[in-house]
């Protein structure tokens, strides 16, 4: 599926990202990373409301998007149902085990310069390329 | 309003307004995703643009946050605390990409995606919170680094 480059609208949402993620370092003293979110919820620890707040936050802003922006392809399926499971295991525990996803190295680890983060950010947008590379124009089974 | 209670506020609104973005960036939409990928296909680099203006908002209030001794609701800042450039940073970030490029979802539109209760985002959101266990799990067992404090590491 083809979709356009959407200049303004990547502007706009990525600053709302961006400022959600400065509220929560200027008054919670938090790193907004959702793997780092998610992952603190499934295990004791004495910091899980403000995860779980967040989480609920994420939901409602789900569904608030759906109510706004009906035709807006949230959660469209990109291949059959065995493939996503496998893509799932794998950005859980590859991101648990890489420290942070998207947003936590991505954004948050990016913007403070830390190394780990410029490393991480290269080394999965590398290998999601790659794997985006041989599905498409190698195997062909992706459209 | 106690500062614990604000805190609990902030955090349910940032997730929120976390989530638009995320929705008003059409990064819940996988293909969208996928075509930022494809960089050799029909490149969509909207995702660039993304980032780009996460950071660049970001970015200079972590540079004023980090001259102040602690948050505004909080008693300190939890800055993340590993240094090291090791194997499990790099082969993790290479699982998590293989991931993100079979399915076009990140951890965060994933979350988002979950309440449309389909098939397709319910399936991945559900093996992930598995794949997550499943690294604590293996943690556990070696008696690595207890996973709390990897939870803290970078986000």
């Amino acid at each position: 599926m083809v979709t356009e480059f959407t200049p303004l609208a990547a502007l706009i949402g990525g600053a709302l990202i961006g400022l959600a993620s400065a509220l929560m370092l200027a008054f919670n003293g938090r790193i907004a990373g959702i793997s780092g979110i998610v992952g603190g919820l499934l295990q004791r620890s004495d910091d899980r409301t403000w995860r779980g707040m967040f989480l609920i936050g994420m939901l409602l802003g789900g569904v608030v998007l759906q109510a706004l922006v009906p035709g807006m392809m949230l959660g469209a399926a990109t291949s059959s149902l065995p493939l996503l499971a496998v893509a799932g295991l794998l950005v859980g525990f590859g991101t648990r085990m890489g420290g942070g996803c998207t947003s936590g190295h991505g954004v948050c680890g990016i913007s403070r310069l830390s190394t780990r983060s410029l490393i991480a950010t290269a080394t999965f947008m590398v290998s999601a390329g790659l794997t985006v590379w041989i599905l498409r124009h190698v195997v062909g089974g992706l459209s | 309003m106690t500062a614990a209670v604000r805190q609990q506020l902030v955090a349910l609104g940032s997730g929120l307004l976390f989530a638009v973005g995320l929705g008003i960036a059409g990064m819940t939409n996988p293909h969208k995703v996928l075509n930022f990928l494809d960089v050799f296909g029909d490149w969509d680099p909207s995702l660039a643009l993304v980032m780009l203006a996460a950071i660049l908002v970001y970015a200079p209030v972590y540079q004023s946050q980090k001259r102040q001794g602690a948050p505004k609701l909080a008693d300190r800042f939890h800055w993340p605390t590993s240094r090291d450039v090791d194997v499990k940073l790099v082969a993790g970030a290479v699982l998590f990409g293989v991931g993100w490029g079979l399915s076009g979802f990140c951890p965060g539109p994933g979350i988002v995606a979950a309440t449309l209760g389909t098939a397709p985002v319910l399936v991945f959101v559900g093996a992930m919170i598995l794949g997550m266990l499943l690294y604590q799990k293996v943690t556990r067992a070696r008696g690595g680094p207890s996973s709390n404090q990897s939870a803290a590491r970078d986000g």
